[in-house]
């Protein structure tokens, strides 16, 4: 309850939930507001915004409604951004565990891996994964999950390696609990509290690497995507800034709040950093 | 110094053979005919060169003789064949690469130069109205796609204004040379360096306020202050020169990561460099040349950090060599 208070005096939190929930609602919504395929033509052309009621945000060379567009783009983006976090922070978390809790030889090796994964530059590498394997919803998620863990394993190894020395642990293993058990009933959840921090901007980052991935043609051909959209108005500049100009906007809001939500759990969880920022 | 400098450069040998390896672990498990992505999709209709390909390769062979071509090959400089191109990978990416390092570069040197600098201003004022215009814009453009923000100063500063030039690396047909050449793509590098680097600009701000305000609670700034060391001097001497350092490591991991959004610079300007050439490969599923690409840019990385880590310790000298 306190928490709860002290996060609703974070105003920038708090407007990062009000855009974040709005956006869900979107996404929630674009079946009743714009019913139908977001792909089919409903108008004239070029539609500027505002010329047409019925038509807002304007429309595209194919005579598309952006803001059907942008509505349901908007599941797409989330539903990425949600589960390849999940997925990365899966992987993340398995590796730094391993290597933070037993050491030695398995950390080295773990941490090689890991350093290898941290130095290759991650959007190559997600460029290069979806299109080997063909752009699909699949393909997309699983590469942002491969180029995003690194920091995930970084963390929670670093969190395992203080907290194995500290006397509860200790005295789980005194009492001969098994390694894997020590690890997810003792350890784990007294780390929880900076994953949580780190997945949640995750999901920020997850978000504009996937709009990059649809702007250069790697989204999925069958789900309206907002990068995907500023992609096909990159040619149409000129003529059209009204088709690129409100999806990056769209995009730019959704990672500004999760960015202020993610902001406001840190402040919630390290106390000791508060009253840094006044 | 002699085997630190050695026991990197084997480090980086180590990642470099790993991302060939990568590469051929790519090619073996993407769906479809492994000798059809070596030729690019596009060059698959000639069976004759498919053929050539699989004897190349050794694609009947075991998998580890297959993985031993691949890399010898690869160490050898030999990146494959862009059948779309009809020239060797590796001579179309030296070709590009110039471009893209000026770009990198300049776009590193403007997000740095301005990053501190807002940082320092930020800390230096901090609550006040100009710091909360700093933090509030290093948030936003923290947030911002960089295509986007691409093609909004595009739409701005070149359709709108007609004030910088919105595509290529060079005026085509005006034929300059010289200090005239160099103005000329000067002009033409302010748009693209600028909006790569703004979102570092933004990370670099925010690192450098937090590590500024940090090492002025500490005590030492506290004598300063004591003694009257004037406050500029204070910021400038003893602030700014430790509060940097934080700065400089987590840049120095970034600069690679700059590469990767060049591809989507580049492909918005349509400049000469490798990211251009990695989004023609992507459209015309030209994979020899997406994976050089690739390859290349893990290289480039590579090379930055090792440069990095020599500089940092000549920085900071109290970093032991381990």
């Amino acid at each position: 309850m306190q928490n709860l208070k002290r996060f609703s005096q974070n105003y920038g939190a708090v407007l990062g939930l009000v855009i974040l929930g709005l956006i869900i609602a979107m996404a929630l919504a674009a079946p009743l507001l714009f019913p139908g395929n977001p792909w089919r033509t409903v108008a004239m052309p070029l539609l500027r915004p505002m010329e047409n009621p019925d038509f807002l945000l304007g429309t595209d060379m194919l005579g598309r409604d952006i803001a059907a567009g942008i509505a349901h783009g908007a599941k797409v983006s989330l539903l990425i951004g949600v589960v390849s976090t999940l997925v990365a922070v899966l992987i993340g978390v398995s590796i730094g565990a391993l290597a933070g809790f037993y050491g030695g030889r398995v950390d080295d090796l773990l941490m090689r891996f890991t350093e290898f994964f941290q130095i290759i530059p991650a959007f190559a590498m997600a460029v290069v994964l979806v299109a080997i394997f063909s752009p699909n919803i699949v393909s997309i998620t699983l590469a942002i999950a491969v180029v995003s863990w690194p920091g995930v394993a970084r963390l929670v190894r670093a969190e395992f390696l203080s907290l194995r020395e500290r006397e509860f642990v200790q005295a789980a293993i005194v009492i001969g609990q098994s390694g894997p058990r020590i690890i997810m009933t003792q350890v784990l959840p007294n780390a929880i509290s900076p994953i949580i921090v780190t997945a949640s901007l995750m999901v920020a980052t997850a978000i504009l690497t996937e709009s990059a991935l649809s702007f250069l043609g790697l989204g999925d051909r069958n789900m309206m995507s907002w990068g995907f959209m500023i992609g096909a108005a990159r040619t149409m500049l000129r003529e059209a800034w009204w088709m690129s100009f409100f999806p990056g906007l769209a995009i730019l809001l959704a990672v500004l709040a999760i960015n202020l939500i993610g902001e406001g759990i840190n402040d919630l969880m390290n106390p000791h950093l508060r009253g840094r920022k006044k | 110094m002699l085997s630190f400098t050695l026991q990197r450069i084997g480090k980086a040998v180590v990642v470099i053979i790993g991302v060939i390896i990568l590469n051929f672990l790519l090619i073996k498990l993407a769906p479809g005919d492994p000798a059809a992505i070596l030729a690019g999709e596009a060059g698959s209709g000639d069976p004759q060169y498919l053929e050539n390909l699989r004897a190349q390769f050794g694609l009947d062979r075991p998998v580890p003789v297959q993985l031993w071509n691949y890399l010898s090959g690869v160490l050898t400089g030999d990146l494959g064949f862009s059948y779309r191109n009809q020239v060797p990978v590796l001579s179309l990416i030296l070709e590009r690469l110039p471009a893209t390092l000026l770009l990198t570069g300049a776009a590193f040197a403007f997000s740095l130069a301005t990053g501190v600098l807002f940082g320092v201003m930020a800390a230096r004022y901090r609550g006040s109205a100009l710091d909360s215009i700093i933090t509030t814009l290093a948030l936003v453009f923290y947030a911002t796609p960089l295509f986007w923000i691409a093609l909004m100063s595009v739409l701005l500063f070149s359709i709108n204004l007609g004030w910088l030039p919105p595509f290529d690396m060079e005026t085509i047909g005006a034929g300059y040379t010289g200090w005239r050449r160099a103005l000329d793509i000067a002009h033409h590098l302010i748009l693209p360096a600028v909006t790569l680097g703004l979102f570092y600009t933004a990370v670099y701000t925010r690192l450098t306020r937090a590590s500024m305000l940090e090492v002025m609670g500490l005590d030492f700034v506290k004598t300063a202050r004591a003694k009257g060391v004037p406050n500029k001097r204070i910021i400038r001497r003893h602030v700014l020169r430790n509060a940097v350092l934080p700065v400089f490591t987590f840049a120095s991991m970034q600069a690679g990561q700059l590469v990767g959004g060049a591809i989507l610079t580049e492909t918005v300007f349509a400049w000469p460099g490798i990211g251009r050439l990695m989004f023609d490969a992507l459209m015309q599923r030209d994979y020899p040349v997406l994976l050089g690409v690739f390859l290349v840019t893990a290289i480039v990385v590579v090379i930055v950090n090792f440069i990095a880590d020599l500089l940092y310790r000549i920085v900071d000298p109290r970093i032991g060599i381990a």
